[in-house]
């Protein structure tokens, strides 16, 4: 098969997978949801709930957008050096966004900075946003995608710690922005948050962290324990879901870490709303591939 | 018109200011009747520049919203997809807006505040949330589109005048008589999270 016919064969699935995805939330999600819906016991709480299950269903049964703000499109590819698509990748990926926001229909989410007009197909200087890892020796390739939609991006922020204020100046910083912005963006939330050496690795770090399944952990004891101790936090914050009050205002808490210079403490975080639309699939050198966040899906 | 029918209190427009005298903070209530989408450029049209509002939302409701509309010809259009946007924006403009059109339930994302209050307490309104993300749920209470006014502003501008059965859940976060849930609750939230703070600090102090 040539280059060509497989870069439309990846770009089809790609247009596929990414419709899926604004219409149906990951199994992890899902499951999540439902015990959180179990666990509240107020009526207001239950109905919000409910809301969103029914939602949910009408989503799948009429074919559309569970969500009017279908975001931006960001992708994070772990891709193998010998993948024999590497040099397409790119560019099939924005390709398929194209495609998707045609037949999904996804709303077009992209306007040209400075310019300020709507490009009108979803994609523009930079979007869909694609961060790359290059894995040595492998021959296959590992694709994160994400709806950053509006509400749950406004939360995001970063900045250096100094050492002084140490991880007591993290949680600071993380709940303050639960409570200003993190209320108004959907909640109950998954928080990412990125513990590093400067802005721009905290804060990538952040996004990186809402691609972890619900219920990992961080490998580091310290870090695991820190994400358990703020995602007990959180919720006795009570925000609820929508922010209207309720006993969980969170999904989970994810903290991934580098090290960092002895006189800073870079720190970020991120948020994912409760309509967390990520996806997980793998592709081998052949293009047969393998979806790790929907067991129900094919493409 | 007010109604309460299987546990559900269903306002039917047009909706006097006794019918929701009642209707308190945190109460959960739905919608039939006519509902208009109305956004920034129109409440800055019927503010700023004195504009006379083409649809007639007075004690009707209307939706902070921007839509995905599909066209069907003939000037009719099927709604696909609709979801709150955040309520706050028009918050400058709700006091007069309110004045100016004599509507009565303003529906959005999130909450309000100080001049949408006194609009509420002084004019006989309410604030509802309805819960975000839930655009499908929202698109099936629309049962037709009645007509489409201000049509330059675009499709997420445009006043979409629809007739909605009980729309909803829509929860109430401010009132007739001026309480504002949000703020209420932010107070709790801010209390809540001292304490929080306080506590894991005592338990992360990992640099020795």
């Amino acid at each position: 098969m040539s280059v060509e016919v497989q870069a439309q064969r990846m770009r089809e699935m790609m247009a596929k997978f990414i419709a899926c995805t604004g219409k149906k939330l990951p199994d992890d999600i899902t499951a999540k949801l439902r015990e959180l819906r179990d666990k509240e016991d107020s009526p207001l709480a239950k109905t919000i709930y409910d809301t969103m299950f029914r939602n949910q269903e009408l989503a799948v049964k009429l074919d559309r957008p569970s969500c009017q703000d279908t975001g931006v499109l960001q992708f994070w590819v772990k891709c193998g050096t010998g993948f024999p698509l590497i040099n397409e990748l790119e560019a099939l990926l924005k390709e398929a966004v194209v495609q998707a926001t045609f037949d999904a229909p996804l709303r077009h989410n992209s306007v040209e900075t400075f310019d300020e007009y709507n490009t009108g197909k979803n994609v523009g200087k930079g979007t869909p946003t694609v961060w790359w890892d290059i894995i040595p020796y492998s021959d296959q390739c590992e694709i994160y995608t994400y709806m950053a939609g509006g509400g749950c991006t406004l939360p995001g922020n970063a900045m250096v710690l100094m050492p002084g204020e140490g991880y007591e100046g993290v949680t600071r910083f993380v709940l303050d922005r639960m409570t200003s912005y993190g209320l108004n963006a959907c909640p109950p939330l998954l928080v990412g948050v990125g513990v590093a050496t400067s802005v721009e690795t905290a804060a990538l770090l952040s996004k990186k962290a809402l691609m972890r399944p619900v219920g990992s952990h961080n490998d580091n004891e310290r870090a695991a324990k820190m994400e358990k101790l703020l995602e007990d936090g959180i919720n006795a914050i009570g925000l609820g879901p929508q922010g209207m009050g309720g006993r969980y205002s969170v999904l989970g808490v994810h903290i991934e870490n580098t090290a960092r210079h002895p006189s800073a403490i870079g720190v970020a975080v991120n948020v994912g709303c409760w309509s967390h639309r990520r996806g997980h699939i793998i592709f081998d050198k052949d293009l047969n591939y393998k979806i790790l966040s929907h067991s129900e899906v094919t493409l | 018109m007010i109604e309460h029918k299987d546990g559900k209190t269903i306002l039917t427009t047009p909706i006097s200011a006794e019918d929701i005298r009642d209707i308190h903070i945190g109460d959960i209530v739905y919608l039939t009747g006519s509902l208009t989408t109305c956004r920034d450029v129109a409440h800055r049209r019927v503010v700023e520049e004195g504009k006379s509002i083409p649809v007639d939302v007075r004690n009707n409701a209307i939706l902070h919203a921007g839509p995905i509309i599909r066209p069907l010809g003939d000037d009719k259009f099927e709604m696909v997809s609709v979801g709150p946007t955040t309520s706050m924006r028009m918050e400058k403009f709700e006091y007069d807006f309110v004045k100016a059109t004599g509507v009565r339930v303003i529906i959005g994302k999130g909450g309000m505040r100080e001049n949408t209050q006194r609009a509420c307490k002084e004019l006989g309104a309410i604030h509802c949330v309805f819960p975000a993300g839930n655009a499908v749920v929202a698109a099936v209470s629309v049962e037709e589109i009645v007509q489409a006014q201000w049509q330059d502003l675009g499709m997420p501008e445009t006043l979409w005048n629809c007739r909605v059965k009980e729309f909803g859940p829509l929860i109430v976060s401010i009132d007739s008589e001026g309480r504002n849930y949000f703020e209420e609750k932010k107070v709790e939230y801010n209390r809540k999270k001292d304490e929080q703070v306080e506590l894991i600090s005592r338990q992360v102090g990992f640099i020795k």
